[in-house]
């Protein structure tokens, strides 16, 4: 998924005018070089690439503007029956009290907390580790190094019982602390900082008279920005679609977000007595998914950067 | 009675519904063991309490936490705080079924966030009674309750004989059927199983898109079938289980069964998927075996079949043969052991299940179990429109009084279903023979029971 999603996103980053403007001079000077001739495979293959990626978005928004009888009734990929989205989205932010904002609300405390935080302390680790000579230093590296083999969803249980000693289930703080901890994050800031930030210009700061915190905010995190800026991306995306550990730490639907109250609403239907709402969890969905686009869209240029960093000896 | 260390074993392995549950039961069973399982037992140790008792603690203040999805209880929870101002409830949906499970477990092991009630159904019981999770009913002035409901659904909430929850909905079985189909190719509404095979052929052959019934494999399904059928496949006594699979009562369900199977005569989706939802819409799934609470699932999930639908009894196995039903699904709620106040708690659930609550229950689309709310001219005289008009709660009541006694589900048997699709579904993707099926299934619990210290038999 993840990979399909980049592969979108590149896509659309060539297309788009500021890509193409950046990249017209050398890919004109040098084509020959640099750039085989337009591959018609690969236009077909990229071309398939993005029906595919796009196609569960498509069936989304479509199935999103219908009502709760037409999506059974009507065929799956194209519209059909009353044009519902208005009052979908409408019903969606309404259902159960206005949960759903609740739940968007929660999302995004624990984006902001979790996300920012982690971005921050993984920009503060990787710089510290990439620029400053320290004991155990070496010993940090490996240990971040060997975290980052670890997928989240397997701590997601130790966690639960550590947080469950400290009383801190049900909690915010349950969701948040976990997603402070941005091991790929520091990685990326650590390689990124090793590269884009000189040593001969901390010198000539230390020499100015500059402390390390103001050298790190004023200068440092600026040529950062780029790596900062992905991981930013990265960890608002691994927050935002959070389910295994907001799904065992919390009982409470006033503490959910949207990822797992989606799945409430949905487990609805297969309970006695329940109200089935898809339309409304679909309508939901979408709701859902449209920040997280926004936010590709807008930092994409710096995601593109950031991805690219280190990859060529400059 | 279970020693502790196996109890602990089994909800271990209860657990690996969820992957990760194993991996966290272990863990926890490991880190737990240290708090004695006296200091679980709640406030008021071995004393019984009275029916005065719960009254009296319902004049108290106090707050109880209550776990429970089933949507009817929201508005008896108000009516009750109205009736008892002092006694503040706190309503979770904690995830329906098995999601709920899970989270229970890894709250009674980690000790803490332990709902005062909670909402189980009747399969889940045998496993929180066997941990000795949940309150005993006459620890908690609740025990004279017997004769309020039928002998099968007493059974259902008494794992091991102890009443230890108060039954909620119930399900005995009835044919949900679409009467513009029926009509349509000309089908009779079945008497017989023998009828309903007919039935199955002739939608089939007439239409070959359409089916009469749907089944993917369905553990709860399959049980429930075999229980309509004069089945026990299991006994449980003490550490003793008995798993017996080729009881001549399921033997009678899987010959009926296999036909349809093979024959490939049962529409290959799963229940309460969308694909379901939207074959009970477009009327390529005719009919449903299931039940007695599926009619507000029809209404609010299948809107555009209103008028189309009618319920009319099971069919029997031999004609003539007098009615005899099983139930299918239905929930309890029990009194946790883990609470501070399973006094107070044990008014709630009285008032939500036996007392006012049971009728709003009722009243909202839940199928009751109580017979004093299953018999009243109220709830027998509803004609909803969705139905034609049709009395169906005539047909339904009548089911609930004709169910089988003697069923008893096994003290593992969220496990057990949870393993079903590995043995039993597989012969439904391949339309092989369910006997062999069903025969692997129980050696496969019959192995994993012995592993968790049972004496298991075959019977």
């Amino acid at each position: 998924m993840v990979a399909t999603d980049r592969a979108s996103v590149v896509k659309a980053g060539r297309t788009s005018p500021a890509g193409h403007t950046r990249r017209a001079h050398p890919v004109a000077s040098q084509r020959s070089i640099r750039r085989p001739r337009a591959s018609v495979t690969l236009h077909v293959a990229m071309t398939l690439m993005l029906i595919y990626a796009l196609l569960p978005l498509f069936w989304l928004v479509v199935n999103a503007s219908k009502t709760q009888d037409a999506l059974f009734t009507t065929f799956g990929l194209w519209f059909g029956g009353k044009f519902a989205l208005f009052s979908n989205v409408h019903d969606t932010l309404t259902y159960d009290h206005g949960v759903y904002l609740r739940w968007l609300a929660n999302t995004l405390l624990y984006v902001v907390a979790g996300a920012g935080g982690a971005t921050f302390l993984a920009t503060m680790g990787g710089y510290g580790l990439a620029k400053y000579n320290f004991l155990g230093r070496r010993a940090v590296f490996a240990v971040v190094l060997g975290a980052v083999a670890v997928p989240g969803t397997a701590l997601a249980v130790p966690t639960f019982l550590l947080f469950s000693r400290l009383g801190l289930t049900n909690t915010p703080l349950a969701i948040i602390i976990p997603s402070l901890l941005s091991p790929f994050g520091l990685y990326l800031i650590w390689a990124y900082a090793r590269d884009s930030v000189p040593d001969e210009l901390l010198e000539a700061a230390r020499i100015d008279g500059a402390g390390e915190l103001r050298t790190f905010f004023t200068i440092s995190l600026r040529l950062l920005s780029p790596g900062v800026i992905t991981v930013l991306l990265f960890t608002v995306v691994a927050t935002w679609n959070n389910y295994f550990l907001p799904l065992i730490m919390l009982n409470q639907p006033k503490w959910y977000p949207l990822t797992v109250g989606l799945n409430q609403w949905n487990a609805q239907s297969s309970t006695v007595g329940g109200q089935a709402i898809y339309n409304l969890v679909i309508t939901g969905s979408l709701l859902t998914v449209i920040p997280i686009v926004a936010a590709f869209l807008v930092m994409q240029r710096y995601w593109q950067s950031g991805l690219a960093a280190g990859s060529v000896k400059q | 009675m279970i020693p502790i260390p196996r109890s602990g074993g089994i909800r271990r392995r209860a657990l690996g519904v969820a992957a990760a549950g194993v991996v966290l039961a272990t863990a926890v069973a490991a880190c737990s063991s240290g708090n004695s399982s006296g200091s679980s037992n709640g406030s008021n140790g071995a004393a019984k309490a009275t029916a005065a008792d719960v009254e009296a603690a319902l004049q108290k203040k106090s707050t109880i936490t209550v776990w429970a999805w089933a949507p009817q209880v929201k508005d008896i929870v108000a009516a009750f705080e109205k009736q008892y101002p002092n006694v503040t409830v706190n309503l979770v949906n904690a995830g329906t079924a098995t999601d709920e499970y899970t989270k229970l477990q890894n709250a009674i092991k980690a000790g803490s966030g332990v709902p005062d009630v909670a909402q189980i159904e009747y399969y889940a019981l045998p496993q929180f009674s066997l941990t000795k999770s949940i309150a005993n009913l006459d620890d908690i002035g609740l025990g004279d309750l017997k004769s309020d409901y039928a002998q099968a659904v007493w059974e259902a909430v008494s794992p091991g004989g102890t009443a230890q929850a108060l039954p909620q909905d119930t399900g005995p079985m009835a044919l949900f059927y679409n009467k513009k189909i029926f009509d349509k190719y000309g089908l009779t509404v079945p008497k017989t199983w023998d009828e309903f095979l007919a039935d199955a052929k002739k939608l089939h052959a007439a239409n070959p898109s359409a089916y009469l019934t749907n089944d993917a494999g369905d553990p709860g399904f399959v049980t429930s079938m075999a229980w309509d059928a004069g089945g026990q496949p299991f006994k449980v006594d003490g550490t003793k289980v008995t798993i017996n699979l080729q009881d001549s009562g399921t033997q009678k369900f899987t010959a009926l069964w296999n036909q349809l199977i093979q024959g490939g005569l049962l529409s290959p989706i799963s229940s309460w998927s969308d694909q379901w939802y939207a074959g009970l819409a477009n009327g390529t799934i005719a009919s449903l075996v299931t039940g007695a609470w599926m009619p507000g699932n029809l209404e609010s999930g299948v809107a555009a079949g209103k008028g189309d639908w009618r319920v009319a009894p099971m069919p029997v196995w031999t004609a003539g043969a007098p009615a005899a039903t099983a139930e299918n699904g239905g929930s309890a709620n029990a009194v946790m052991k883990a609470s501070k106040n399973q006094l107070a708690a044990a008014g709630f659930l009285k008032y939500m299940n036996n007392g006012a609550g049971a009728d709003l229950f009722a009243k909202e689309g839940g199928f009751p179990s109580k017979n004093s709310v299953l018999t009243s001219a109220d709830f027998v005289g509803q004609a909803p429109e969705y139905f034609g008009g049709q009395k169906i709660n005539e047909v339904l009541s009548a089911s609930a009084s004709s169910v089988l006694p003697g069923w008893s589900y096994l003290p593992f048997q969220v496990y057990a279903n949870s393993i079903f699709p590995d043995t039993v579904g597989k012969a439904y993707a391949n339309k092989s023979d369910l006997d062999t099926a069903l025969k692997a299934w129980q050696d496969a619990l019959s192995s994993y029971g012995q592993q968790q210290g049972f004496t298991v038999s075959a019977g």
